[in-house]
């Protein structure tokens, strides 16, 4: 339980960070923090986005993993090549589960890999004339193909090849976008330097191809914005927007085109979900197109009811109606979940520890349900994600910022929630603790999550880990104390 | 010099991002305020300082700006 005071939280952080030799110690001390929520800066509390220590298990991607994985690969009908060898694009290939609409091979591209398959003599010579040449082969195999992005790995930007170059001669030729994004892993400290390479990727050879293009606008146009569609997470966001009566112009970038991306720059609002990956390219179009944005939160019925009542004072009378309507019908069904499943949940406790916007986001779904978040964390956070959290989170509740697998086991270990939220790394290792865990960065292969469709599930897949009977069958049958009748009848 | 970007927030108060380091924050105090001239030093929460050349007053926020950082809190 999360009956841990301040004092007894701060302890518990000393506690763990004992075995660290000093100078680690004090690193990652910066790191840890008990939640005040009257501070109002987040980095007088939790130092973040800084480096990793060397020597300690961190769970963080590269800067690939956050432009080709996150941001570029959901673009379903464009081909994403991972130039350079070819484990990373292999390894990383469709674990993502970013659904789409789509022929896969003929008109959509999300869960295939092309690789230009560095060898040691492109390492020597160079890559350029592969990637040119690969080029071509995608153009003659795939000619449906609405454009093609490079994404470098590593060695791209060791050896100094021009893939700029490359690209706009190749774009030329097959008369199709072609976009070089320099997000070579070894830059940046995490993934979300990746993000950031991604959307300026995005902002300097894509967004004002259709500047001045005629466009049939309507009042009530919008785009959703850093929903990856895990899960199919977008479409269950999407049928609410359009119920209450918004256009949908654009899906960043889970089932996305780039023709979207090149007509965003056309709508009304942008509707921010995944504030991390992509406030970048919002906040370029508010200064360049005047178009505001505002983040949201589409989980948990409370949260959706809040966000749809803050997307529709965007709008006129006709929206707000649509809002309260689309909440009222959605508002019983919700209710009957809600009946169902949270006196089963009822004071359950949850720690997190995920990437983006979900060790915030989510904590309301939790709430929702009846459940506490004792603890939570990101894996690449700034320091404008902690000043949100610390709202959101509980008082002396224990915030962990690029938390090692030792600390994350420790503090499991000493707070014993009943349930863990984290990724597939830990999942295991919880698992054999006794501990139930649900994969929260891509719904554990079940999902939606988002929209209230995407809350029936998560409440049935949070009861399905807590109250599945093999919690009660951790100790073996020959070490469990005999009960006192069974040895009365023994006896 | 840092590339910032000055925007207005929904209650008209200026905010400061510097994308570089990702720092978002209002802006406590500014020198200058009119609209024909805007800018000079500026104070943010987190304490840091930083000068814009002043200028005419921008027609629309936000807007992305040169600015020397006169003293950065951390």
């Amino acid at each position: 339980m999360s009956a841990l005071t301040r004092e007894e939280t701060e302890a518990l952080i000393q506690e763990v960070l004992e075995v660290y030799p000093e100078k680690a110690k004090k690193d990652r001390a910066k790191h840890l923090a008990v939640n005040d929520q009257t501070v109002e800066q987040s980095k007088k509390c939790i130092t973040s986005n800084r480096k990793s220590l060397p020597g300690v298990m961190t769970i963080r991607g590269c800067a690939y993993a956050g432009s080709k994985g996150v941001v570029w690969g959901p673009i379903k009908d464009m081909i994403h090549i991972s130039h350079g060898p070819v484990g990373c694009g292999q390894y990383s290939r469709a674990g993502r589960r970013n659904y789409y609409v789509g022929v896969t091979g003929v008109n959509t591209f999300g869960t295939m890999n092309f690789t230009s398959d560095f060898q040691e003599k492109d390492i020597v010579f160079g890559g350029d004339k592969k990637l040119a040449k690969l080029i071509g082969e995608i153009e003659t195999l795939f000619p449906l193909h609405k454009g093609i992005s490079v994404q470098s790995e590593c060695p791209i930007g060791l050896i100094g090849d021009d893939i700029e170059a490359v690209s706009k001669k190749a774009a030329k030729e097959i008369e199709k976008p072609i976009v070089p994004v320099r997000c070579e892993g070894f830059r940046g400290v995490s993934q979300s330097l990746g993000h950031h390479i991604a959307n300026d990727a995005v902002r300097d050879w894509v967004l004002d191809k259709r500047d001045g293009a005629n466009f049939e606008s309507t009042p009530y146009d919008v785009s959703i914005i850093g929903d990856y569609n895990i899960g199919g997470d977008a479409w269950a966001s999407r049928i609410l927007l359009e119920e209450m009566g918004l256009r949908v112009v654009a899906q960043w970038s889970g089932d996305g085109t780039i023709a979207e991306m090149e007509l965003t720059p056309k709508v009304k609002l942008n509707l921010l979900h995944c504030y991390r990956s992509m406030n970048y390219i919002s906040r370029h179009m508010e200064e360049k197109y005047g178009i505001p944005w505002l983040e949201y939160n589409f989980f948990g019925p409370t949260k959706i009811a809040e966000s749809l009542r803050a997307i529709a004072a965007h709008f006129d009378d006709k929206i707000k109606e649509g809002a309260e309507k689309v909440i009222a019908k959605y508002q019983p069904m919700m209710q009957a979940v809600i009946d169902k499943y949270k006196p089963r949940l009822q004071g359950k406790t949850v720690m997190l520890y995920v990437g983006g916007l979900r060790p915030r986001h989510v904590i309301g779904a939790y709430e929702d349900l009846g459940m506490e978040v004792i603890g939570t964390g990101y894996e690449f956070a700034h320091g404008d994600d902690y000043d949100r959290t610390i709202k959101e989170m509980g008082n002396a509740t224990l915030l962990y910022d690029d938390v090692t697998g030792f600390e994350l086991e420790e503090f499991v270990r000493r707070m014993k929630p009943d349930l863990v939220g984290s990724g597939i790394k830990e999942k295991y290792v919880f698992q054999k603790m006794g501990i139930p865990l649900r994969q929260m960065h891509s719904w554990d292969y079940s999902g939606p999550y988002h929209g209230y469709d995407g809350f029936a599930i998560f409440a049935r897949d949070m009861d399905m880990a807590i109250s599945n009977p093999c919690w009660s069958k951790q100790t073996p049958p020959w070490q469990k104390q005999p009960e006192t009748e069974e040895l009365k009848k023994a006896a | 010099m840092a590339n910032i970007m000055v925007r207005k927030d929904a209650a008209g108060a200026y905010s400061f991002y510097l994308p570089k380091r990702d720092l978002e924050d209002a802006i406590v105090k500014m020198e200058f305020d009119s609209a024909e001239k805007w800018g000079g030093e500026i104070r943010l929460n987190n304490g840091g300082a930083y000068y814009i050349e002043p200028q005419a007053a921008p027609a629309r926020f936000p807007i992305s700006l040169r600015a020397k950082r006169l003293d950065a809190a951390e």
